[in-house]
């Protein structure tokens, strides 16, 4: 990337023997909404703290806008950072709370409390000035840690799971709401977080972390779509992998043969060494169910093992001969009476679009 | 084991009760006998007086005494807190090569026989040409001190979310503006038990105010000087009976405030409105 705003150039950061980021190089472009996705314990957080300046690589440097921040302690850095628990000061209110980083700034009283106003509006706090932590719930002290962050106008702000400790409906709201925050602000976002759905909904790129480096990053569609990896297509939503040998020796392979379904073709999803075992990789609404044969296309015969009605949808997992597991297939509730056909159903047929099967090297792990 | 909360324990209930008992009929007697219209401390009272009360008020040696032990106690509570407020926070927030065995080393005062400390403490002031003081008590004092304000203020420091002091800093703050705009306000509930904990141990305390003191006594040396005189026995239990009372007070605000900002860590900020 020619324009990258912030850089990490070889990022290591171990503790004793424990590397919890290993060798990291990323660049985010201004004003990107990036996420790092992972498990607790991809070193997702500990890559955050090193942008923010609260660890030291132990390998590496970060660049922000040209400069590395090497020798940049974290008060000196043009980053500001929404908290995982928000650490919102106790002693002080909420006008105090969202003041405490412009002291430096020895701006006017008047200016102070106008600009407080405006970060408080912002976030849809206005009104709240006077209230103190314990008076506030989990989403309004998000806010008030936001609006801190985001009144020192950096250039980059950090989140660490800040949605973490909200319920449901409330953590989509915000989800939004940050979104739409974070394209009129046009700040470069880098946001952690475990939610891969969270990560999907708000990025315009995702890094999945594991074990301390990014296995993948790329477009939430790219991730979804054409995931690179077993790893990361079992982490991002749900995915059915088949076994599979491939047909001729040729290099790209278009065409495998794969356990239940035969010889069919392929979209290579990554490039697969010769020597490597291989899957096919789909995702479940990418499989169609009929109770009759489809007069053409791709399908194969299957038989109904049980269902799970989820009111939108419903999911089928259905046995296919010489494959070990069922496979899963979602399909919409649209048509009640016709759902209601195929749970009854014994004996179906499967079909997919020429684009749904991907294949991918096998992974110890499936 | 089942029951042994409802269970009735007589042995253990008869010991518990000898052992309130031996704890504290004694220093019970202290306030009985300071009303008591005898200079002789015998059953029966002779008769109900507050004469003792009466005559502390124009006691001038007495009076003297009390400044010298309220402003040894301040300077004690003072400078151990600081102390201990800059111990504290190196030892929680820093990983130091050697910090166990500094904490140890701090802590010692706590076990070693303050008898011995006196002597020590003694000897060296005299060697090195010093002159005793209520400086020198307060020295003494603040050696006795310090673990305790460290003690308090490490539970403090290790319960208030580390996040703060990193927003802080996120925010423009050095270590130095950090520490006077979050840290200390935060940990305000600890530093005033330390202070109150630090002024009651040095204004009870004897044995280092005894060899490291000069003719300018500090309360409780005060009153051992007077146990030399049996007249004047009855006075020195009505200020003794004034000295537990008051302590009582500042104990308990000390402990109450600990309790309230560790148990409660949440909520530190109330004490604080």
């Amino acid at each position: 990337m020619t324009d990258a705003f912030i850089s990490l150039e070889g990022i290591t950061k171990s503790f004793g023997a424990f590397k919890a980021v290993d060798d990291v190089n990323l660049d985010i472009a201004r004003g990107e909404f990036f996420s790092l996705l992972g498990p607790s314990g991809c070193g997702k957080t500990t890559l955050l703290r090193m942008i923010a300046g609260f660890e030291t690589p132990t390998e590496g440097d970060v660049i922000i806008d040209g400069a590395s921040m090497a020798a940049v302690p974290p008060h000196r850095r043009p980053t500001n950072m929404v908290f995982q628990s928000y650490a919102i000061f106790p002693h002080l209110d909420v006008a105090q709370n969202v003041a405490y980083g412009l002291r430096r700034d020895r701006l006017e009283k008047a200016e102070v409390s106008k600009r407080v106003g405006e970060a408080l509006d912002m976030v849809k706090l206005s009104g709240y000035e006077a209230r103190r932590s314990n008076e506030l719930s989990g989403g309004q002290r998000q806010r008030v840690a936001l609006a801190r962050a985001l009144i020192k106008r950096p250039k980059v702000l950090l989140l660490d799971e800040p949605l973490g400790a909200l319920d449901r409906k409330l953590r989509e709201e915000m989800q939004l709401e940050l979104r739409s925050l974070q394209r009129s602000v046009g700040i470069t976002f880098v946001f952690v977080t475990h939610d891969q759905e969270e990560a999907l909904t708000m990025s315009d790129r995702v890094a999945v972390m594991s074990h301390g480096r990014p296995v993948q990053v790329a477009s939430p569609r790219d991730l979804y779509e054409r995931p690179s990896s077993v790893e990361v297509a079992d982490f991002i939503g749900k995915m059915n992998f088949l076994p599979c040998r491939r047909l001729n020796g040729s290099p790209g392979i278009d065409e495998v043969e794969a356990d239940g379904l035969g010889p069919v073709s392929v979209v290579a999803g990554a490039d697969c060494p010769a020597a490597a075992p291989l899957v096919v990789a789909v995702r479940p609404e990418k499989l169609s169910l009929h109770a009759e044969e489809p007069s053409d296309g791709n399908r194969a015969q299957c038989r109904m093992q049980n269902t799970a009605y989820l009111g939108d949808r419903s999911h089928y997992f259905v046995t296919l001969d010489g494959l070990e597991r069922p496979l899963a297939v979602s399909a919409q509730n649209a048509d009640a009476e016709a759902a209601r056909r195929l749970a009854d159903g014994a004996n179906l047929w499967l079909s997919w679009a020429p684009d749904a099967l991907l294949v991918l090297p096998a992974d110890d792990a499936v | 084991m089942n029951g042994i909360g409802r269970e009735k324990n007589r042995p253990l209930a008869i010991y518990a009760v000898l052992y309130l008992a031996f704890l504290y009929v004694p220093v019970l007697f202290l306030p009985v006998f300071s009303f008591n219209d005898s200079i002789y401390i015998s059953f029966p009272l002779k008769g109900l007086t507050t004469q003792w009360y009466a005559s502390m008020i124009g006691n001038e040696p007495m009076l003297a005494a009390l400044g010298n032990s309220i402003r040894v106690a301040l300077a004690t509570a003072t400078i151990s807190t600081l102390l201990g407020i800059f111990a504290a926070k190196a030892v929680t927030r820093y990983t130091m090569p050697g910090a166990k065995p500094v904490i140890a080393t701090i802590m010692l005062p706590l076990v070693v026989p303050e008898i011995i400390l006196g002597t020590a403490l003694l000897i060296i002031i005299m060697q090195a040409g010093g002159t005793l003081s209520l400086l020198t008590v307060t020295l003494g004092h603040v050696l006795l001190c310090v673990p305790f304000a460290m003690a308090v203020l490490m539970s403090r420091f290790e319960g208030f979310d580390r996040s703060m002091e990193e927003a802080s800093a996120d925010l423009g703050e050095n270590a130095w503006w950090t520490f006077w705009r979050v840290t200390v306000p935060m940990a305000m509930p600890g530093i005033t038990a330390s202070f109150l904990l630090c002024f009651t141990i040095s204004f009870d305390e004897f044995i280092m105010a005894f060899f490291l003191g000069s003719t300018d006594p500090t309360l409780p040396v005060f009153m051992w000087n007077q146990l030399r005189f049996p007249q004047r026995l009855p006075g020195v239990l009505a200020l003794g009976s004034c000295i537990l009372l008051v302590s009582f007070f500042v104990i308990a605000l000390a402990e109450y405030l600990r309790r309230r900002s560790s148990f409660n860590d949440d909520s530190a900020k109330v004490t604080l409105d």
